[in-house]
């Protein structure tokens, strides 16, 4: 028994990984991976009872086939053969009925639990609160201290949180429908104009996990990805103290010369980098650019190559995004990615 | 008034040549196309909706097709974006709202009147209408998508990103005049099916005596009249706040209207929308299970009360489509525990219809091999949907693969293996020739495993976070190999519906010939020849229990003493179908599909412009003027004697309340 749980256990994680409903890293998503343990058992033993009943009910011996029957003679229902088939039903529907209560209840008792970190007092809970907002296609993300408002960090796409702590996600929409989903954290919450709403979460195990927008939101939905980094307390305090801070100063000549670029193209139109004089807020916030993992919410890696090709053409990689193509030179665009690298 | 004679009559469907002759004569359309335009007869509008609407099965599985190869791998560059999100909404709406529920409406329009034992629908005309309507919503939307106009924002187009400021143009217009276009033939169908059963069945037909497939039938004609309203309010408000000059904000969060309330006008229409599917269905299996067990249904009385306990509950839980919205919690517990309830009475009917094979001796031809499949795919589905009622695991599956398992898993095993079912088991009824066994078989076979193929491994890649309408995924997400095994099992479903296809053109040619009743089955469509003959019933039947075909049915009184000249049906009373009067029913005309066409135009430059109301309206009643016109229109009633319900004594009298 042990053997076949943790074969089983096994399979499940290699199956299921870093982007899955199966593989909980968090308070939420564990009590919603319990509760569809129990589901799935319960409703397999279901099928398989079904399917036994029909099996039996088209015995081969039972059955005529093709060709072996004798045309338009009709059974005549025997009295006791129909009490006893009668009997067998209705015991199926009081047991269904049983069955379908034991699960109302399971699932109630879950609901509760997945949402008890809601319901406490935010004094005393001393959440971390991140604001969430969506966009048309990428997430803008913004940790509101409270103690410093000054420190104010934006970023974009790229969740840090500690372990441990509550985690109080505010959730708005800049434009359409998108719907947040980190599965191995918790469910997902949809974010409509005009509604805004809130998620709890606490993650319990550190790593690296991947979200995804739910909800249809136009051309580029399937590129509208997050990262989702769940980590000690101590290392997220350092993520948060180093992101805080302004952009560092462009040290070499060449990215001396990508600040320029940058700032004498469109690219100050749309973006912001803290420290200088850009500060629009259309685009992702781009001060700490080089240090995260991922471009255009999660649709390539963030190396030197997807950086310069996305520069030139966003449009090769995410058809449809609303960043236009820039038609720079070479060792400009050489500087800029420079740059824009140097931003960690 | 002599309506029913009590003496036997044997041989009732084989009236002597000349008087056939006649009959033919008096009942079939006018000759030529223009007489195939006019015509109203049922058999017509129910074949024509089927093969419509099985044609649009086949075009919306090709656009399933093109998906499937764009997911196969990872970043393909098959389809861009903008061509894949066409090709989902395209599907997804032609699969609801072109195939499922007018394909349902057609095999109901076209048997409905054959079980109860009359010769038309109730009002031909307006069945006629309700065809071309839906055909022209149809050409609407393809017309769009073969234009690159096809809608773009899926088959339940949210606001606001279906809104005027994220979809200009008139991608959604077009969709949205669609819906109108097709919810109208619907909502004609409907009303069709109600006044047919409540008022022409065979004397002696009963409330408890219909046959569960015309229960099915009317229960969902119900529900379309509750359900169908709900959407084209949404999808109305959804065109007005998109019309230039018009410009309503009832959906726009910056001006004051709300995007939740597009999603409960959409899902108080759209859960319905699947038991609309659904319940005709049902009504499939239990005939072919009748018939293939050979023995009465078990729990005739159960299984109606669970359809209509279906319909009321099917109302009451549109809201687990929203689990994710920013709802309340105590509102959301209510919404688990109703689309738990559901399963109750689906579980019922599962449970009433192995009973039946159990208790019978099944003969498994092709029809029962899909009523098998069914049961299989269906349950799965059914108890997948239990977990989707649950407000934890929904929010967490909600939107990605695991939905999208679950409803093929519901919608193909539920509705459309019943449907091919169906097909194998009419098509001697259609044609007067049997579809091959042996092609069958392979058919079915084809089709489950193909199906499970495709649709199984998509369980796992929701779970394995794979959201809904993505046009593609990076590879890092390991979601590649799953996705290239539902491809190869799409593509084995394709080859199944090629299979079925090949089988139509080799069995019309030289399948064997059937007789009238070739599965040896119970109900009344079973006793006229294949095909039946215009009239339907030389002699309309009358009938003393649930299975008229199996209680010796030439010994039965029917029905005399309906006109020669003119095309006269008999109308019983609602509850225990006692004569009641002679109706005439109008003759075969034009107008309808002028009508059709004055509407389908109207939507068309609604798209445009706002006059297109007043305008379409001035048209439509100018049409309406012809159509009623007094020369058109035949007499109900002569004057005197006739309109007058027939003294009780005449009636045969239902024996007791079950048979």
């Amino acid at each position: 028994m042990t053997f076949f749980s943790s074969t089983a256990a096994t399979l499940v994680a290699a199956i299921f990984d870093k982007q899955s409903a199966l593989n909980p890293a968090g308070e939420q998503g564990a009590s919603i991976a319990r509760l569809w343990w129990i589901y799935f058992c319960v409703l397999t033993i279901i099928f398989v009872l079904v399917a036994i009943f029909l099996f039996f009910a088209m015995l081969p011996r039972r059955t005529r086939f093709v060709g072996q029957e004798p045309a338009g003679v009709i059974e005549q229902p025997n009295e006791s053969h129909e009490r006893r088939i009668s009997t067998v039903v209705i015991s199926a529907v009081i047991a269904s009925i049983v069955v379908l209560f034991v699960l109302l209840f399971i699932d109630f008792f879950t609901g509760r639990s997945i949402y008890a970190l809601n319901d406490q007092n935010t004094a005393d809970a001393d959440p971390l609160t991140i604001k969430i907002t969506g966009h048309q296609w990428w997430w803008q993300v913004e940790y509101t201290n409270e103690s410093q408002p000054s420190k104010m960090l934006t970023t974009a796409n790229e969740l840090h949180v500690p372990i441990g702590r509550p985690v109080k996600l505010t959730l708005n929409s800049n434009d359409v429908i998108h719907s947040f989903w980190v599965p191995n954290m918790h469910g997902k919450k949809d974010l409509v104009p005009g509604h805004p709403t809130e998620m709890w979460l606490r993650a319990t195990q550190p790593g690296t996990f991947r979200g995804q927008c739910a909800e249809f939101c136009g051309l580029q939905h399937a590129h509208m990805r997050l990262t989702f980094v769940a980590q000690p307390p101590d290392e997220f305090e350092q993520w948060m103290q180093a992101s805080s801070t302004d952009a560092p100063q462009p040290t070499t000549e060449t990215q001396q010369k990508g600040l320029q670029v940058f700032m004498s193209n469109q690219c100050m139109m749309c973006h912001s980098i803290s420290g200088t004089n850009a500060r629009a807020t259309v685009g992702p916030d781009l001060t700490h650019i080089g240090s995260r993992d991922m471009l255009a919410a999660g649709a390539v890696p963030n190396t030197r190559g997807y950086l310069a090709g996305w520069i030139a053409n966003p449009q090769n990689i995410k058809p449809g995004v609303r960043m236009p193509p820039n038609t720079l030179p070479s060792d400009d665009l050489n500087a800029l990615v420079d740059y824009l690298e140097s931003l960690k | 008034m002599n309506a029913v004679a009590r003496s036997p009559i044997r041989n009732i469907n084989a009236p002597d040549a000349m008087s056939h002759r006649s009959m033919e004569a008096l009942w079939s359309r006018p000759p030529g196309i223009l007489g195939w335009l006019c015509s109203t007869n049922h058999k017509d509008i129910g074949l024509r909706y089927i093969v419509t609407a099985f044609t649009f099965f086949g075009l919306a599985g090709i656009l399933a097709l093109l998906m499937r190869i764009q997911l196969a791998f990872p970043e393909m560059h098959f389809l861009g974006p903008d061509a894949y999100n066409q090709i989902f909404t395209v599907h997804g709406s032609t699969m609801m709202f072109l195939f499922a529920v007018p394909v349902m409406e057609g095999i109901g329009l076209y048997f409905v009147p054959l079980m109860v034992g009359t010769r038309n629908v109730a009002f031909p005309r307006m069945n006629a209408f309700g065809y071309f309507t839906y055909l022209a919503g149809g050409l609407l939307m393809w017309g769009g998508l073969l234009t690159n106009t096809g809608a773009d924002t899926g088959w339940f187009s949210y606001v606001p990103l279906s809104g005027p400021q994220f979809s200009p143009g008139h991608r959604v217009d077009i969709w949205a005049d669609m819906i109108t276009l097709t919810e109208i033939a619907a909502l004609v169908g409907a009303v069709e099916i109600i006044t047919t059963v409540f008022k022409q069945r065979a004397p002696g037909m009963s409330l408890n005596r219909i046959p569960l497939f015309v229960w099915a039938q009317v229960i969902t004609s119900f529900m379309i009249i509750f359900a169908m309203p709900s959407v084209m309010v949404a999808s109305g408000f959804l065109a007005m706040d998109r019309l230039a000059h018009v410009n309503t904000h009832f959906f726009n969060p910056a001006e004051g209207g709300d995007a939740l309330l597009y999603q409960h006008l959409f899902w108080f229409f759209g859960h319905p929308e699947v038991y609309i599917i659904f319940i005709p269905a049902t009504g499939f299996v239990s005939t072919m299970v009748e018939t293939f067990s050979d023995r009465r249904i078990f729990g005739y009385t159960p299984l109606v009360l669970s359809l209509i306990a279906t319909a009321f509950i099917g109302f009451g839980l549109w809201v687990h489509h929203m689990f994710a919205t920013p709802l309340p919690n105590l509102g959301r517990s209510f919404f688990t525990a109703s689309s738990m309830m559901i399963a109750i009475p689906n579980g019922i009917q599962i449970f009433c219809w192995i009973a039946t094979l159990w208790g019978g001796r099944p003969r498994l031809h092709t029809p029962l091999w899909f009523v098998m499949g069914f049961f299989f795919i269906f349950v799965m589905g059914g108890l997948t949907g239990v977990m989707l009622a649950s407000v934890p695991l929904d929010i967490q599956v909600h939107d990605t693969y695991f939905v999208v398992a679950h409803f093929h898993y519901v919608l193909i095993g539920g509705a459309v293996f019943p449907f091919f079912g169906a097909l194998y088991y009419w098509f001697p009824k259609w044609t007067g020739r049997m579809l091959n066994e042996s092609l069958g078989k392979l058919n079915f076979w084809t089709l489950f495993i193909g199906f499970n193929m495709a649709f199984f491994p998509m369980h796992i890649l929701g779970l394995k976070g794979m959201t809904r309408r993505i046009y593609t995924y990076v590879p890092e997400t390991g979601w590649g190999n799953l996705n290239l095994l539902a491809t190869i099992g799409a593509g084995i479903i394709g080859i199944s519906v090629l299979l079925f296809l090949i089988n139509v053109f080799i069995s019309r040619k030289s399948g064997a010939i059937a007789d009238a009743n070739p599965w040896a089955a119970p109900s009344l469509e079973w006793s006229v020849s294949s095909p039946p003959p215009e009239y339907n019933f030389y002699h309309p039947p009358s009938v003393i229990g649930r299975d008229p075909l199996w209680q010796n049915p030439e010994e039965q009184p029917v029905v005399v003493g309906l006109s020669k000249e003119k095309r006269e049906v008999l109308n019983t009373t609602i509850i225990d179908a006692r004569p009641e009067h002679k109706y005439e029913l109008a003759i075969d005309s034009i107008w309808p599909l002028l009508l059709a066409i004055v509407v389908g135009l109207t939507m068309l430059w609604f798209i445009f412009s706002p006059w297109a109301i007043p305008g379409g309206a001035l048209g439509s009643l100018i049409v309406l003027y012809c159509w009623f016109w007094r020369g058109n229109e035949p007499q109900p009633f002569a004057e005197g004697a006739e309109a007058n319900p027939p003294p009780p004594e005449n009636a045969p009298v239902p024996q007791g309340a079950v048979s």
